[in-house]
């Protein structure tokens, strides 16, 4: 069984692909960072999940999807969205409940949508997407596109039967489907030990799936494995699972804040000097010498003024007229 | 001139025509189903299918009713047009969340961008000898739940006729087929036709009562207006076909005419599809009631075995039609 458990070590990567993974993961935080602003100022009604210090997985993982491929999102969404390719402007509208947001204001933070991206929604129930995506793949299969589906979820989804139904018909059916666990360690405020009996790789190779585990810091790890992973379903060699082992940086929500009845502060601190996966590339790029601090520094500086104006459009834009409540119930 | 061409097919064929002829004018409709391949279902009903179609289309799934209708709901929004076959409806309840929370919502959260057209054919109906896990009727609960649509056939006709619009419309549509009724025997033409959903059907005209009934009640309604006919009441049947969309008008209207309504359904009295139908009624045609509107359902308590305790726990021909002249003042 444990034959198909491995452990791919990261290999190098181009400067033009290291300098897009950190434009990426940069662009992550600086979004989620003005997310919290806007929470915190009391503009954006609510929840907000922020996925700060696992932006590794979501880039690492959609730089290796192809553009029409499918991912399907969670709660803490906002991450795997920006990574499949929206764009900020029209995420932060939708945050905030405007007309110009990618649902019209109708989803908000937990269910941001875009078929244009293959972004076949954030899901507010826990594991509430993993049919859809299996359900994506095996249309790709039947109408042969060659499309995959990557189904992103956190480890508190392990608790969830239906997991487990669509990893069995996913193998059963051989579907181009790629599950990917992100264990931030918990489940809302509890940490996943205890609530996870067992192993959980081998939840995956039960069912026959090719399993894999990564270090969901190291994004270059990650964008290996998932080039494997991505390319065997598309191949037509069934599903996988990625255990990705990241963190999350501040609490299950904004609101979250203290959290020191479930974790340490030194923990987080622990992390977030240690484990940074944007400083992480960074330091690595530096020490490798495919970019330098004035390139990343404009980098940087060309974000902040991105996000900066999508805030400024997003707070600008009109809300929808009440008269559309009652559009879009029926297609 | 007799109709000596008038061909006549049980609602068991009929289902299974509008499903062959669907497949055979739409490559993306596919089935799927706990043992709808070879054996057919329990019930025959898709006898022959996979013959024609192939494994591909026609697929059995491991008995995981949650995870085979969330693949099917992201089959749906990426390109196929899945019917899923839940064999009892009582397993409608293992499928809640991927049709509540996932296929009725997707379209309306996503602002409209997503579309989920899949049906899902399931049964109700007592009396079977079942007992109280494989006896209910429990419509009701999908009828509640903006996003989706609800259809209840009565005869073959209309079981074809529906159900071809069913595969064809671009939303979730639950469709109840009453399993005493597959051996029923009816007129269904030869020729092409559908049938929309959202429009009633006078089942038999009458100008002194209104016996609202649908699914399994038509025909005890029916059987209740021949005795009534005996007694000197001319009652009138109505059929809404789909609990949504309801056709308001026509119930409104028949009350509105005869003054006298009692509604049947066969799912549970007790905030049931009867509530919903008699407070349409009770709106609409207030002023020209000459009597409390009626209802008749299940009785409130889970289905039982003995078939002396079962019979009594369902509207038969003979209660409505007692309950009917007690409402003209004829008892």
């Amino acid at each position: 069984m444990s034959t198909t458990t491995e452990r791919p070590n990261a290999t190098g990567i181009s400067a033009e692909l290291a300098v897009r993974l950190y434009r990426r993961m940069l662009a992550i935080r600086l979004f989620e960072e003005r997310v919290n602003d806007l929470y915190t100022r009391a503009l954006m009604p609510g929840l907000a999940h922020l996925y700060i210090g696992e932006e590794a997985v979501a880039v690492g993982i959609c730089e290796a999807l192809r553009a029409d491929d499918y991912i399907t999102s969670t709660h803490r969404g906002h991450g795997h969205c920006l990574a499949k390719g929206a764009s900020p402007d029209r995420m932060f509208a939708e945050l905030l409940g405007k007309e110009a947001g990618y649902c019209k204001g109708k989803g908000g933070s937990m269910h941001i949508a875009d078929p244009a991206t293959g972004n076949m929604g954030a899901n507010a129930i826990v594991a509430g997407s993993v049919g859809i995506a299996t359900g994506a793949a095996f249309a790709a299969k039947r109408l042969g596109n060659g499309r995959v589906a990557v189904c992103f979820f956190g480890e508190g989804a392990l608790g969830q039967g239906s997991l487990y139904e669509v990893m069995n018909l996913a193998q059963l059916f051989k579907l181009p489907v790629i599950y990917v666990c992100e264990n931030n360690l918990y489940t809302e405020y509890t940490h996943f030990s205890e609530t996870t009996a067992g192993d959980i790789l081998t939840r995956a190779t039960a069912f026959g799936l090719f399993a894999a585990e990564v270090d969901g810091q190291d994004v270059r790890a990650v964008n290996a494995v998932a080039s494997q992973l991505i390319e065997r379903a598309r191949q037509g060699d069934g599903p996988a699972f990625l255990l990705a082992n990241t963190y999350r940086y501040t609490g299950h929500h904004v609101g979250d804040i203290n959290r020191e009845y479930y974790r340490s502060k030194q923990e987080e601190q622990r992390w977030k000097a240690e484990r940074d996966p944007v400083r992480n590339l960074v330091d690595w790029m530096l020490e490798q010498k495919i970019s330098d601090t004035s390139q990343l520094a404009q980098i940087e500086s060309e974000l902040t003024a991105e996000m900066d104006k999508a805030v400024e459009f997003a707070v600008a834009a009109p809300y929808p007229k009440p008269e559309e409540a009652e559009q879009d119930v029926y297609a | 001139m007799p109709d000596t061409t008038r061909r006549e097919l049980t609602f068991g064929q009929a289902v299974r025509e509008a499903l062959a002829e669907e497949m055979r004018r739409d490559q993306t409709v596919c089935i799927m189903g706990e043992d709808v391949a070879e054996a057919g279902t329990p019930f025959k009903v898709l006898s022959g299918l996979v013959e024609e179609f192939g494994k591909d289309r026609v697929l059995d799934t491991p008995i995981s009713e949650a995870g085979f209708t969330g693949l099917a709901v992201g089959a749906a929004m990426t390109g196929l047009r899945p019917i899923v076959d839940i064999m009892f409806g009582d397993f409608i309840t293992l499928t809640m969340d991927q049709m509540v929370n996932q296929a009725a919502k997707v379209h309306y959260m996503s602002g409209g961008k997503w579309k989920v057209p899949m049906v899902m054919r399931t049964t109700l109906g007592a009396t079977r000898r079942s007992a109280a896990q494989h006896s209910q009727s429990l419509h009701a609960w999908f009828s509640h739940v903006p996003g989706l649509k609800v259809v209840l056939p009565s005869t073959p006709y209309d079981a074809k006729g529906l159900l071809k619009t069913a595969i064809r419309d671009e939303n979730p549509v639950v469709f109840f087929e009453d399993k005493m009724m597959y051996k029923l025997k009816g007129h269904v033409p030869s020729e092409e036709y559908t049938i929309p959903l959202g429009a009633a059907d006078i089942k038999r005209a009458g100008d002194d009562i209104t016996l609202v009934a649908t699914s399994s009640m038509v025909q005890v309604a029916l059987g209740a207006a021949t005795l009534l006919a005996e007694s000197g009441i001319s009652a009138e049947v109505v059929d809404p076909r789909t609990t949504w969309p309801l056709d308001e008008k026509t119930l409104i209207e028949s009350a509105r005419k005869t003054s006298r309504v009692i509604v049947l359904d066969e799912g549970y009295e007790r905030y049931g599809v009867t509530a919903e139908i008699a407070s349409v009624i009770a709106e609409g045609a207030f002023y020209d009631l000459d009597a409390p509107v009626k209802r008749m359902g299940a009785m409130h308590v889970p289905i039982p075995f003995s078939p002396p305790l079962e019979d009594v726990t369902v509207p038969t021909d003979r209660t409505v039609f007692e309950a009917a002249r007690a409402l003209c003042n004829r008892s």
